[in-house]
């Protein structure tokens, strides 16, 4: 039986979400204002909140100073690519994984999750010492790579997730039709999995959107994406706050509304398979 | 369309392709790695002037923030990756890296770039055996910049050369926590290039040493805790609330608006607290050197962002053009004319401080020049010591060590631990990473 809610419940569960939310999001909506004031009123005590002089020379003079669409269309290639190779590569591990188990499907599914344990700068100057024999420090095919392994545990992890949630008996109705390996992945299970490949896709493409670490380690003139633009605006000894962000603001911008489009399918894609 | 027209246009297009290959292959690049701070940025927006004059070279930007470039560099230095042509890096850089062969020597720069005409401190602090290994862009050390409505108020007149006691009084005097006027901003917040620089300065004028001349740890002499407990009953006493985490930043905004009698710190800090559009007290700001103990040692720093070339670029003299460029009088001549005298990247050549037009628009130039000079990389602290460096110890541990040591003296400024305990802390980590780095 359903539970009763009463409205006054209903209501303060609902100021409660609101809270948090807002809670949530004031670091991003802080970001945005300070990027309209001047750097005097970005420092200001106490700090202005709304009733300051609305100012767009910031981005004026970022968008002077950087080449912003270079730092853009690397974020994009290297984010989207790295995600789409990660969806081709992780589907059949993710198949086997939840149609074909073995005994140590558990240990390997454990073992992949693992390597998400190690602190990156463990592996920075093997690395960056493999890219320097390879040609591929500050290349977008370098960091698609590293992007795509990075995430290559989550993307499988989320997809074998979504795949344990379809009966195994429509793969076997499409194997009893004629159905070969490839065309079961790909005309049966890949179609009925698509909110929860849509919202993986989603996901990987905001982390690696968002990965600062081996974005600016493996960059230089080249292959910067958007955090490295970020990262060009911070200093220590001056004030540029409002520049950076002005910087970040514009970084984040596409992301907030790929993010604001897709939130339908990032909530039902995410909440998948949560009751049955 | 007949063939041979085909033919014809074919051949055009081929030969205007093959024309800009060609000067696309003879066209050299320098990647130049630096730090966002307004003279690099400046330099950014003017290199039409060098790519006009060398229409052979072309120039790249990598920004980062000063420890994130610095890592970079180092990790690309090391792993010989050669990302990077030019290299901006501080005065603790150069020695260690020259050292380890990774610089490339400045001293065949022409002669028309005038190396004698360097401040001999700043040429001192980036000269390793005779070979200059970076050529300075901008220097600074630093000083009191104090609010000369406040001291006037205070009833007291400032010292060109005030000692630590006088900043003591003053600081008293000016004080006033209900109007939420402090009278001294220091540093507080930890980092070797924050806290510490300031701290390590400061205990050169108390007779305070990081090592002994056979490199062993000072932290437990009285003249160390003489340094530290006198900047904490400042700061605790004087200084404003959460001092513990305040840096170069935040000390600047707490300056600008009113709120500290006193500030001492980066002498490149005064055309910031002078700009009306940034600052409300601009035009009550006066400038004095870094207090001394009457010991011999003022407690004023030295540093200087200097453009260096790594020993693995394949564009060295592309590169060595650049920083000749960059580094000039006529570089200081071009910001001038395009920028105003204010403008011009400070502290590194003696012929700016001889030029009228810049000592008249820069009223902090005369004690930025003296205050440079007051410091001595060479011979930084009262009783001998194996190291060069003023406000650090020009050893590669250093910045690691530093770091846990400036961690436990915010610890101590954010009442956690005693002055003592951070001390002894302070002496046990440095004397267990000495030990591990086989001193």
């Amino acid at each position: 039986m359903a539970r009763t809610v009463t409205t006054q419940r209903k209501s303060l569960n609902t100021a409660i979400a609101w809270g948090i939310g807002l809670l949530i999001f004031f670091p991003v909506l802080w970001t945005i204002l300070t990027s309209f004031k001047t750097e005097a009123e970005a420092i200001a005590d106490p700090p202005v909140f709304l009733f300051f002089d609305w100012t767009l020379e910031n981005y004026a003079v970022v968008q002077e100073r950087s080449d912003y669409m270079r730092f853009l269309w690397n974020s994009v290639i290297i984010a989207g690519v790295s995600t789409l190779v990660g969806i081709v590569v992780a589907v059949p591990a993710a198949w086997s994984m939840a149609f074909v188990p073995s005994k140590r499907t558990k240990d390997v599914l454990l073992w992949m999750l693992s390597t998400k344990m190690l602190p990156a700068v463990g592996a920075l100057y093997p690395i960056y010492l493999i890219f320097i024999e390879l040609g591929l420090l500050d290349t977008r095919t370098g960091l698609v790579i590293v992007m795509m392994l990075i995430n290559l545990p989550i993307i499988v992890w989320m997809l074998y997730t979504y795949f344990r949630e379809i009966p195994g008996e429509i793969l076997e109705a499409a194997r009893m039709d004629g159905a070969t390996l490839r065309s079961e992945i790909i005309h049966v299970l890949t179609p009925m999995a698509v909110p929860g490949i849509a919202s993986t896709i989603l996901l990987n493409f905001i982390l690696a959107w968002n990965e600062a670490f081996w974005t600016l380690n493996l960059t230089a003139a080249q292959s910067g994406p958007l955090t490295a633009f970020i990262a060009s605006y911070s200093s220590p000894e001056g004030l540029f706050y409002a520049k950076l962000s002005a910087a970040s603001t514009m970084a984040i911008a596409p992301i907030l509304i790929l993010g604001w489009f897709s939130q339908k399918q990032l909530v039902r894609g995410l909440t998948f398979g949560a009751v049955k | 369309m007949n063939l041979k027209t085909v033919l014809r246009a074919a051949c055009a297009v081929a030969l205007i392709g093959t024309t800009g290959a060609y000067a696309d292959s003879h066209t050299v690049t320098v990647t130049i790695a630096t730090v966002n701070n307004g003279d690099m940025i400046r330099m950014q927006g003017l290199t039409e002037d060098f790519t006009s004059q060398n229409p052979d070279i072309a120039l790249e930007w990598v920004t980062l923030e000063e420890n994130v470039l610095r890592q970079r560099v180092t990790q690309d230095i090391a792993a010989k990756g050669g990302q990077f042509d030019v290299m901006t890096i501080g005065t603790y850089e150069v020695p260690i890296w020259s050292r380890n062969g990774w610089l490339v020597s400045l001293n065949d720069l022409p002669p028309e770039w005038d190396a004698d005409d360097l401040l001999p401190a700043i040429r001192a602090g980036l000269t390793v055996d005779g070979e200059l290994y970076a050529a300075p862009f901008y220097g600074e050390s630093s000083m009191v910049m104090y609010r000369t409505d406040l001291m006037e108020k205070a009833g007291l007149e400032m010292p060109d050369a005030p000692t630590w006691d006088f900043i003591r009084d003053a600081a008293a005097a000016m004080t006033d926590r209900d109007g939420e006027i402090y009278g001294v901003c220091l540093r507080g917040k930890a980092g070797w290039g924050e806290n510490m620089a300031f701290i390590t300065a400061t205990s050169n004028s108390f007779g305070a040493r990081w090592f002994d001349e056979d490199w062993r740890p000072q932290f437990d002499s009285e003249a160390w805790a003489n340094t530290l407990n006198f900047y904490m009953d400042l700061m605790k006493s004087y200084g404003p609330p959460g001092s513990s985490t305040n840096g170069f930043n935040e000390n600047l905004s707490l300056f600008q608006q009113g709120k500290c009698g006193m500030w001492i710190d980066a002498t490149v800090a005064a055309s910031f607290v002078t700009n009306p559009n940034d600052s409300t007290v601009a035009d009550s700001v006066g400038f004095a050197l870094a207090p001394d103990n009457g010991l011999g040692k003022r407690g004023n720093w030295l540093w200087a962002w200097s453009l260096a070339i790594p020993a693995g670029s394949d564009a060295t003299d592309a590169a060595k053009k650049f920083v000749a460029w960059a580094t000039s009088k006529e570089y200081t001549q071009l910001v001038a004319s395009k920028e105003g005298w204010a403008n011009v990247p400070p502290g590194t050549r003696t012929s700016l401080y001889e030029n009228a037009a810049y000592l008249e628009a820069a009223p902090f130039a005369e004690m930025t020049l003296n205050s440079i000079n007051a410091a001595d990389p060479t011979q930084p602290t009262v009783d001998s010591v194996p190291y060069t460096g003023v406000q650090f110890v020009a050893i590669p541990e250093f910045a690691g060590i530093a770091t846990l040591v400036g961690q436990e003296f915010s610890a101590a400024l954010a009442g956690q631990q005693t002055v003592a305990e951070a001390l002894e802390k302070a002496q046990a980590l440095t004397v267990d990473e000495m030990e591990a780095a086989g001193y």
